[in-house]
């Protein structure tokens, strides 16, 4: 993730940003972490849609968490209306 | 219940699309439908706001920011005021904007946003705008917006900006630390109104920011929140497509300066619209307010409507007024909210007489 | 002598104020956002701008703002978008911009405005001097002071030119004396608009830039085909290293002044001094005053007239304030014996900011002119030709003596 800082002569102009927050992995911050249980899940997308850090992936036939950038809230688990997100131990 | 074999079987499809910049090509013809199938929305539409950013885990804000980039109709810029929002997503030497994006204080969104607009214009009028044209957005917080953001809005209101102004209200001054504003509700908690054994919190009621947008008579105004989504789409739409400024406000959890558990940041905001506490509704110029979504649901069977404490519940901000010795605030409180609720009742057009 | 590209009987003769003559140039200058607030002395930029605007003589969007914060908030936000922005203010109304000032010259975006000087309140004074524009000169703004309404119209249209300049890309002030300037008439030769287009090259371009994550160079804009996030959030470990470049281009910024004031000579026959400071009877001077603005006129006569009795007397009118000409005015007070720096505008505490600026720039002369700081002029209170001598007799007399009893003194004000 990290380069060498750089010194002003390499920047761009005006401050402007030019490294995308991808390569920033907020996954380090949770403690707790969401397992999709896929023979309960009806694909209604709610997951999906309401995940804060974009963590929940369509790939065209399920919904996969990417542990990278997963904080562990735990909206996802909260909203399933079908109750097929856990929030697990980060540490088990 | 569908078994997970049937499901992949009838709706297999493609994988969403790589989250990225968001890249709209000189001259060619960019619209894109409003899209209410989530599978098929997430097939077809990139985020604007990429992962990585670093507003805290549960952020109501970065829910409404992803909700109404799904809603946008094409090339879109965003001015963005000193906020949760604009800090988080911007720490040097990252961004986490797809889209073009520009900060540039605290109080001037509006105005940032009108000198946009006005230059998009005078490039299109001088032949150098390679679209046919750029949605500007104007996304503040209640800390840009109720307080210091005040005058730069109801200027770029009377001037007619073609702009949608977003505000993503949490109630407080939550970047700097959870400290009361205009928007800040009766009797919450906040760092500069504490709740004290002499003063119960912050005493007065919440600015009405977007009644006060109505008084303003811009073609629309708007109230919305990240748990009725199908609705917030309609109207970051209808703010976008309406010739002149479109005002939305937004309620966005904040788990921290609420203090409610990191799960239930839609869950709350869903409760906020079942209690009255933050009605759904739209106001179309010439033609007046329209309950929408749940809270006309509401209207038409009383019987829904919860009591406020369903939704102070969940938030320790207000755990002083539902202990025994805050009933007469809880009354004051839910006394306050039936009347802001009937208020709205006799106004809007479509409100059950 | 060449003969200027545009000569005079080319140049259309108007009788304007100072105002005016920035009414003027910007309506040449194929400004796309015009974003102001009208305050005294300015208000006649603004009402004859609105008047262009109205009659369908410019394609420029006017943006009466509420505020001057959202003026140059709109400013900013135009000029992101990649187009030409333009705004003017006075006093009070440069001082509620403040922190937009800093924020304008930190993203890099060349916007230019015109200052009309009025004293900064308290007490409320609609009336000339320097201190707004002091009041902005850490701000990052390339500061300039025009002496005459010829000179604000000339100024007006380099200032694009200068701020636009791929290696500077800096904000540009033009200071013009309220008043003295803007509300008196004078004729004001105009160049054709074909010239004046040819002259900034068309539109605005935005300069290039490279981003990593778009693997391209692309304009510094918002652009939906190259999405940038502009304004973002600094920490310690890129904050100072951001500032650099706001450095290097105040550097390069007076070259650039003075290849502009060049070109610009080329153009039209006119020019002042090379462009960063303009002298007058220097060189065998005894006895120098340094002055902004128009009192520069006064000093000038004053001295001419003096010169004729026989006092070896010099004026420097510095025209670039910020970035300031060190080594200029200092090889320029070379041999020089005592040198008295007006300043219109005072740091209380302290001197007045011009002083300050020359004292640094003839500290490390092995043999330096003695200095006096005169304040003159404050809330309006004119320079009148028996104050000029009062100083030119004061300095000749300081010359003499060979040493400075009083540092800082203050001129025509009743005790």
């Amino acid at each position: 993730m990290k380069e060498e800082p750089r010194g002003w002569r390499e920047l761009p102009i005006g401050a402007v940003t030019y490294k995308l927050s991808l390569e920033y992995k907020t996954g380090g911050w949770r403690t707790l972490k969401p397992v999709i249980d896929l023979s309960k899940c009806t694909r209604c997308m709610l997951c999906w849609l309401f995940c804060p850090d974009m963590a929940i992936v369509w790939n065209g036939r399920d919904v996969v968490v990417n542990y990278d950038y997963c904080k562990g809230c735990g909206i996802c688990a909260h909203e399933c209306p079908v109750k097929a997100i856990n929030m697990v131990s980060e540490y088990s | 219940m569908c078994g997970a074999e049937e499901v992949s079987e009838v709706s297999s499809g493609n994988p969403q699309p790589e989250i990225g910049p968001i890249e709209y090509e000189y001259g060619k013809e960019h619209s894109l439908p409003l899209e209410f199938n989530l599978r098929k929305l997430a097939e077809t539409r990139k985020p604007i706001l990429l992962p990585g950013h670093r507003l805290c885990a549960g952020c109501g804000a970065a829910i409404v920011v992803k909700l109404i980039g799904y809603a946008l109709r094409g090339p879109t810029v965003i001015a963005n005021a000193t906020g949760c929002v604009e800090v988080a997503t911007t720490i040097f030497p990252y961004t986490s904007w797809a889209i073009p994006w520009i900060h540039v204080a605290f109080e001037n969104a509006a105005a940032v946003a009108s000198g946009i607009e006005a230059a998009y214009k005078a490039l299109q009028e001088t032949g150098r705008l390679p679209y046919k044209n750029i949605d500007v957005i104007a996304l503040a917080g209640d800390g840009g917006t109720y307080d210091i953001g005040i005058q730069a809005l109801s200027g770029m209101a009377e001037r007619g900006h073609k702009v949608l102004y977003v505000l993503y209200d949490n109630e407080a001054y939550m970047n700097t630390g959870i400290q009361r504003s205009g928007g800040t509700p009766m009797f919450a908690w906040t760092t500069t109104s504490p709740v004290g054994s002499a003063i119960p919190g912050k005493t007065q009621p919440k600015k009405p920011i977007a009644d006060i947008m109505v008084a303003h008579r811009i073609p629309y105004v708007a109230t919305a929140t990240a748990a009725h989504w199908a609705d917030l789409f309609r109207k970051v739409r209808k703010g976008l497509e309406v010739n002149g400024p479109a005002f939305l406000h937004v309620l966005s959890s904040c788990n921290r300066g609420w203090r409610h558990g990191l799960e239930t940041a839609v869950e709350i905001s869903r409760r906020a619209v079942d209690t009255c506490y933050f009605p759904l509704w739209e106001y179309k110029l010439g033609e007046g307010y329209y309950l929408t979504d749940r809270s006309l649901q509401i209207a038409r069977n009383p019987k829904l409507k919860q009591p406020i404490e369903k939704y102070l519940e969940l938030q320790e901000r207000f755990r002083h007024i539902l202990r025994p010795e805050g009933k007469e605030l809880l009354k004051q409180l839910q006394e306050y909210v039936d009347a802001v609720w009937q208020d709205l009742l006799s106004r809007a057009v479509n409100a059950p007489k | 002598m060449l003969k200027p590209k545009v000569p005079l009987e080319k140049q259309k003769v108007m009788p304007v104020n100072g105002d005016e003559a920035v009414a003027y140039a910007v309506k040449q200058c194929l400004v796309d956002v015009v974003a102001a607030y009208p305050i005294t002395p300015q208000t006649i930029i603004v009402e004859r701008f609105s008047e262009f605007v109205a009659n369908g003589e410019v394609k420029t969007q006017y943006v009466p703002v509420e505020s001057e914060h959202s003026a140059m908030s709109a400013c900013i936000g135009a000029a992101a978008a990649g187009a030409r922005a333009f705004t003017s203010t006075s006093a009070q109304g440069l001082a509620l911009m403040w922190e937009n000032l800093y924020i304008a010259s930190g993203l890099r975006l060349p916007i230019v405005m015109a200052v009309v000087n009025r004293a900064l309140s308290a007490p409320i004074n609609i009336h000339c001097d320097h201190s707004d524009a002091y009041g902005m000169r850490d701000s990052g703004w390339i500061q300039l002071f025009v002496e005459n309404s010829q000179e604000a119209y000339d100024t007006t249209i380099q200032a694009f030119k200068i701020a636009e300049h791929p290696e500077v890309q800096l904000p540009v002030a033009v200071n013009l004396d309220g008043f003295f300037l803007s509300h008196t008439l004078e004729n004001v030769y105009m160049l054709p608009d074909e010239e004046v287009r040819n002259f900034l090259g068309g539109y605005r371009k935005p300069v290039k830039t490279y981003i990593d994550y778009l693997n391209r160079e692309v304009e510094y804009k918002l652009d939906p085909a190259n999405p940038l996030s502009i304004g973002p959030l600094d920490l310690y470990d890129y904050y100072f290293e951001h500032k650099m470049p706001q450095v290097e281009a105040m550097r390069k910024a007076s070259d650039v002044v003075r290849e502009v004031n060049e070109e610009w000579r080329e153009l039209t026959g006119r020019s002042y001094g090379d462009g960063v400071i303009d002298s007058y009877a220097v060189e065998d001077a005894d006895v120098v005053a340094i002055v902004l603005g128009s009192s520069a006129g006064t000093m000038k006569y004053v001295a001419s007239v003096m010169r004729q009795k026989g006092f070896k007397v010099g004026v420097v009118r510095l025209r670039m304030f910020r970035p300031f000409p060190f080594n200029e005015v200092r090889d320029l007070l070379k041999g020089v014996k005592a040198v008295g720096v007006m300043d219109r505008g005072l740091s209380f505490g302290s001197f007045g900011p011009l002083y300050l600026e020359v004292s640094t720039a003839l500290y490390y002369s092995k043999e330096r002119p003695l200095l006096v700081n005169y304040v003159y002029g404050l809330g309006g209170r004119d320079l009148s030709p028996a104050m000029a001598e009062e100083v030119f007799m004061d300095l000749t007399k300081v010359a003499e003596l060979g040493e400075v009893k009083e540092y800082l003194k203050f001129i025509g004000v009743r005790s």
